[in-house]
């Protein structure tokens, strides 16, 4: 009598998924946990260095127990300038928007008039390349001698600083459009109009969020250096009056405060632009 | 003779010094399929951009049914060499530019859906209407191109290189249906091609180009082939050899190109 192979066990039905499933538990925290460990790592050497009597930084302890307050609650308002980093980074972010909607819209007009006209592009560029590297800061007091008023000099700030990326991308994108898409336009006999909303636009999307991006990056920058210098509510000026009141633990929680709403801004511009530049690539 | 519907006379075109086109001169017929035959920069794309009206001609001019060509416009559609579709359209929307910017005004929406529709039929891309250009095949491609230029109803449908890109299997199947909707929509086409075969088997009359600079027209040499035509009866056909060598012999032994010479 020959051995016959002994059948092999019928697998149950949630033993197949089962490697899947730790497959993608092994993906995630091989991307979660390099950053973790570095990040406590990192704590961990600072509450060191900081600890000694004679240090000039507080040590993370230190900070949590000091302002506690702001990091639990970032919606506390006792009127004046006494309120949670919520309300401070909700004026700095308001005006952040204000200027930038200005400066998107500019940027993709003015960047579409030079990527389409030579003329436009000879008589403008210069100008636009010297002015572009004039720093947010030096813009400050001309806009406050112009507008009067700390807000809309603010806004104006975040405008100029913001428009120059948006702006070249723009341009740059417009005149990359392949000969192509020109070809059939001219052969469909589109008008101004309905050439820039069915063939500019959408092929110079990639372009304009790659300004949009810098631009966004930019103006986060330079609003928190502007509202230093302006005042009022704002987390720019939270930090500048933190500092003269010597609370600087509270500049640390705003700093952090300041570092994540900035990624954050980064990232949904980028997901935006992921979104509307579908199917953009040929 | 009936007066001739599309008229290229005495064209010429010059990019600074450099003379690329001379004295070229070409009577077509309402109707006709004309294939462009040529080396490779020997000006048959800047011909053909002439008549779409893509290019100015320095000297000489075009005039289609007695008028002067000078723009272009949807009454020369052009199927381009690399398809040109927009990328951020699907294939039906890519035909619905070209029919609602032509027949937006003679046309109620529910007829310019139906003739999009009817268009991509023609070119049996009907299973493909909500894909987007980078997701169907490089003869798909050219397909919903032939779709988008038919759909205009062109008076002239102006082909450039159309299947250059092509692989030859893919390349037959599309000479095929342009086979076919010529039988059926009788237009007046201008092809470019560089393949031999390609030219004898679609066309009524082969034009062949001299070298470049100062190109122009060497010989007409007309397709006698009654239609249909097969190509695999064709192969063996002593007309459709004796075509096929004629353009040989112009195109390697008396123009040879100057690269190969």
């Amino acid at each position: 009598m020959t051995d016959t192979p002994l059948p092999s066990p019928s697998p149950s039905l949630a033993l197949p998924r089962l490697p899947a499933f730790a497959a993608f538990g092994k993906s995630v925290a091989a991307r979660v946990l390099p950053p973790l460990v570095m990040l406590v790592l990192l704590i961990g050497l600072w509450e060191l260095a900081a600890s000694g009597p004679k240090a000039a930084l507080p040590s993370p302890s230190l900070i949590f127990k000091q302002s506690l307050e702001l990091i639990v609650d970032p919606f506390y308002d006792r009127g004046g300038l006494d309120k949670g980093l919520f309300w401070h980074i909700l004026a700095s972010l308001t005006r952040v928007a204000q200027g930038f909607a200005i400066a998107a819209v500019v940027g993709v007009l003015m960047g579409v008039l030079l990527g389409q006209s030579q003329l436009a592009l000879r008589g403008l560029d210069p100008l636009f390349q010297i002015l572009r590297t004039i720093p947010p800061l030096a813009w400050l007091p001309l806009s406050l001698a112009a507008f009067r008023d700390s807000n809309p000099s603010a806004i104006f700030v975040i405008f100029i600083t913001s428009v120059w990326p948006i702006l070249i991308n723009t341009s740059v994108g417009v005149r990359a459009i392949p000969q192509d898409y020109r070809n059939v336009a001219a052969v469909l006999r589109l008008n101004h109009l309905e050439f820039f909303f069915k063939i500019v636009l959408p092929s110079t999307v990639p372009y304009i969020f790659t300004g949009l991006r810098i631009g966004i990056g930019l103006s986060w920058l330079a609003i928190i250096a502007a509202e230093m210098l302006i005042g009022g509510v704002g987390i720019g000026f939270f930090i500048w009056d933190a500092w003269n009141s010597s609370n600087i633990s509270d500049i640390i929680v705003a700093l952090v405060y300041v570092g994540l709403v900035g990624f954050c801004l980064d990232r949904v511009i980028a997901g935006v632009g992921v979104l509307c530049a579908r199917g953009a690539k040929a | 003779m009936t007066k001739p519907y599309l008229q290229i006379s005495t064209v010429g075109i010059q990019f600074g010094l450099n003379v690329v086109l001379q004295n070229v001169s070409l009577d077509i017929q309402r109707g006709e399929f004309l294939a462009i035959i040529g080396h490779s920069g020997c000006g048959k794309s800047t011909l053909l951009n002439i008549v779409a009206g893509l290019l100015q001609a320095t000297t000489g001019g075009v005039l289609l049914e007695d008028k002067e060509v000078n723009e272009p416009g949807p009454d020369r559609a052009v199927v381009f060499q690399n398809h040109s579709l927009l990328p951020w359209l699907t294939v039906e929307e890519n035909v619905r530019l070209a029919v609602d910017k032509v027949f937006g005004k003679t046309k109620s929406r529910a007829e310019r859906r139906d003739w999009v529709r009817h268009k991509l039929d023609l070119v049996n891309m009907s299973h493909a209407l909500v894909r987007r250009p980078n997701e169907i095949s490089g003869g798909m491609k050219q397909r919903v191109g032939i779709a988008r230029a038919l759909a205009m109803e062109p008076k002239v449908l102006l082909m450039d290189e159309p299947f250059g890109a092509l692989d030859a299997l893919t390349r037959a199947q599309l000479q095929d249906t342009v086979m076919g909707l010529q039988q059926k929509l009788n237009n007046t086409v201008l092809m470019i091609t560089h393949d031999v075969d390609e030219a004898v088997l679609l066309s009524d009359r082969i034009v062949m180009m001299t070298n470049g600079p100062a190109a122009t027209i060497g010989e007409v040499l007309t397709v006698p082939l009654a239609r249909p035509r097969d190509r695999l009866a064709l192969a063996s056909d002593p007309t459709y050899v004796a075509c096929r060598a004629a353009v040989l012999q112009f195109l390697y032994e008396r123009h040879r190109h100057p690269a190969a010479a």
